[in-house]
């Protein structure tokens, strides 16, 4: 197996598709200038700059969807999405279904979030959990470079509106990716580690951290099992039940913040169908509910951390008995 | 793209407004009635519809707002599905679930009405873009909307795109004067649309929206141009709605003497008129089309009536592909 990064398997998969199938084209602000290699091998028709409005690129690629094309659209930062919103979740995520299942809406829309370059609130906000809210929609959020390059093939082949969101802290970062076709189907979740003891569920850049813990927690004797979600939706409810039915402890960990986020789906999944199995209250660890911060420190401690995790995990230990004494998280919920 | 020679005749042309004005009229009555929905209706604009719906060929697409039955109906669809989709029911064009206000027809090359006001605009390009990428015919896109959409911003992002990418898109902004419960004159410093189409580079142009005549000749030549040019054009057609935003509504906020000089100007009565005065209609053809018109509508309602409702368990099919 060789080794990339993260980047070069999200130009694969988009270089790959697009020889696959000449219906699929890519456009947004500044891709014909930076994908100069899609541009110089699919010409300017298929890899296209776009003047800065995200919500005619959204709504063209909704469009475009609807009679034929399969279009990629790059809206750069997760917060410019705010302006596609209309696009992607009135028309992608509703016309199939008020249509009768006349039209079908074949695009993926790539979106970056996430701390690690410091560029504060404005563009880094993990807004995730919006779309898996809204119908119609699929999402996905992967950690490592194979996943980018297989879920991304896999969005571009799905005949559904997918968003794809990538942790920009993770863009350089090396991973082995298959030399042949590779591909991750969407709804299925990866155990990135076995374990018996508690499961630690995650998404993107934090499933590094929650394996960061999970190795400490072996050092101690605890045995963590780690899974990374992959996709938001359809959340693979099989794999999170399975595991905690094994385990009765659960901490699930991501960055975006706490209410009515991904980590409080799962909590409420676990709660309504392995409500037996648990032995301790599951517990989120999540980033505050605040806008990020561009300055460093306060970045990282945004961000849960694998300290938090391994004391969050041992609390449940601690705890059984006494489970409504946990606490939820590193950063209570206090009123201002 | 050969036309129906038939389908531009004044005749022709009479005749679909009149059952667009029936169908309506037909909306409207089981609305008071209690026996549907409340709607959008396009009394007053169908000259607009008509006019340009004519002038497209098969291979064309069309991109709506909330008052698309005369769109819908200038392009063939049929009645008693339309009137089964406005009643929730299975024989609709979208199975019930869409109701009056999103009914597309993929099978007419009606992509999209939407009630998002703009949201047509935001599509047009994609679906232009389409055409101009993999279609083999030299079809092109109409978008129809109103002077409100105009005032969101995709209404400029759209025509921008359009214009850059060169999109064979016809924008025809069906200017009623109304923006809802809001008069055009409050929320525009112009009287037309066109000169804000103008400033994106897009040959713009305005016509008397109640001529239907008018309308299908500048609609006529500006089809040919896009699709010679690949470029898009912008039509502007100046018309009014007679009726309120959403029935019922009393339009106890319009200008009385307004609404009562646009009434002289009725575009189906105008036209009448007119092929009387020219010897092309006779009181005797006109009560025949009308007999027609009101038969057509008769067996729609019966057949929409008739039509079941979805079963239940069609809350949660077509939600993904
Ligand atoms: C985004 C959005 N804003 C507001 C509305 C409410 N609304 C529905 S129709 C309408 C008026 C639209 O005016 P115009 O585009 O001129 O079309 P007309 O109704 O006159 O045909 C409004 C404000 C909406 N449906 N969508």
């Amino acid at each position: 197996m060789r080794t990339i990064t993260v980047n070069d398997a999200v130009g694969e998969a988009l270089a790959e598709e697009m020889r696959r199938d000449p219906r699929v084209l890519i456009f947004g602000e500044g891709v014909a200038t930076k994908r100069h290699d899609l541009l110089a091998e699919f010409g300017a028709a298929r890899v296209r700059n776009t003047p800065l409005a995200e919500g005619i690129i959204a709504g063209t690629a909704v469009g475009a969807a609807a009679t034929g094309l399969r279009p990629v659209v790059d809206l750069l930062f997760a917060p410019f999405l705010c302006f596609a919103m209309d696009e992607i979740v009135n028309s992608a995520g509703k016309l199939r279904y008020l249509s009768g299942g006349q039209f079908a809406f074949p695009m993926v829309v790539l979106a970056l979030s996430g701390a690690g370059w410091g560029v504060g609130a404005q563009h880094n906000h993990n807004l995730e959990a919006w779309f898996a809210h809204a119908p119609g929609l699929k999402v996905v959020m992967p950690s490592n470079a194979a996943d980018f390059k297989g879920l991304l093939k896999a969005a571009i082949r799905d005949d559904n509106p997918v968003l794809f969101f990538m942790d920009l802290a993770l863009g350089f970062q090396p991973g082995e990716v298959p030399q042949h076709e590779h591909l991750v189907p969407i709804g299925r979740a990866a155990t990135v580690r076995g374990g018996s003891d508690l499961t630690l569920i995650s998404y993107a850049k934090t499933v590094h951290t929650c394996m960061e813990a999970a190795h400490r927690l072996a050092e101690i004797g605890v045995s963590a099992e780690v899974i990374d979600l992959r996709s938001l939706k359809p959340l693979d409810e099989g794999a999170i039940l399975r595991s905690v039915g094994k385990t009765g402890r659960v901490v699930v960990v991501h960055e975006a913040s706490r209410s009515c986020g991904i980590g409080a789906e799962v909590a409420a999944l676990v709660a309504e169908h392995a409500f037996a199995s648990l032995r301790a209250p599951v517990v989120r660890l999540t980033g505050p509910d605040a806008p990020a911060p561009a300055s460093f420190p306060l970045e990282q401690a945004f961000v849960p951390q694998a300290d938090a995790i391994v004391s969050a995990a041992m609390k449940l230990f601690a705890d059984i008995g006494s489970a409504t004494s946990v606490t939820h998280a590193d950063f209570p919920l206090e009123p201002a | 793209m050969t036309q129906q020679p038939d389908r531009a005749s004044p005749l022709a042309m009479l005749e679909t407004m009149m059952l667009i004005r029936a169908y309506e009229e037909t909306i409207v009555a089981m609305s008071e009635a209690g026996t549907g929905p409340g709607s959008c209706t396009s009394v007053g604009q169908e000259a607009s519809a008509v006019g340009v719906v004519h002038a497209l060929g098969a291979h064309d697409r069309i991109l709506t707002n909330h008052r698309s039955a005369g769109h819908l109906l200038a392009r063939g669809a049929d009645p008693g599905r339309m009137l089964a989709e406005v009643l929730g029911r299975r024989d609709g064009y979208c199975k019930g679930k869409s109701g009056h206000l999103h009914i597309s027809a993929k099978a007419l090359g009606v992509i999209l009405t939407s009630t998002i006001v703009g949201g047509e605009l935001s599509l047009a390009t994609g679906v232009a873009l389409s055409q101009k990428m993999l279609a083999e015919d030299d079809g092109i896109v109409v978008c129809f909307f109103g002077d409100g959409a105009a005032c969101e911003g995709v209404f400029h992002e759209s025509l921008n795109l359009a214009t850059v990418w060169e999109l064979p898109i016809l924008y025809v902004c069906e200017n009623n004067q109304w923006q809802a419960f809001v008069h055009r004159r409050e929320t525009m410093p112009v009287d037309e649309v066109r000169h804000w189409a103008a400033a994106h580079a897009i040959d713009s142009r305005s016509v008397d929206g109640n001529d239907v005549e008018a309308v299908h000749a500048a609609a006529r030549e500006a089809v040919g141009r896009i699709r010679e040019t690949g470029k898009p054009m912008f039509l502007e057609t100046l018309t009014y709605r007679l009726r309120g935003h959403f029935e019922p509504d009393d339009q106890s906020y319009v200008d009385p003497a307004e609404l009562a000089a646009w009434q002289a100007r009725d575009p189906i009565a105008l036209l009448q008129r007119r092929l009387l005065a020219r010897d092309e209609l006779t009181a005797a053809q006109l009560r025949t089309i009308e007999r027609n018109v009101r038969a057509r509508l008769d067996d729609a309602t019966l057949f929409a009536e008739a039509s079941p409702f979805p079963d239940i368990s069609e809350l949660i099919t077509d939600i993904y592909a």
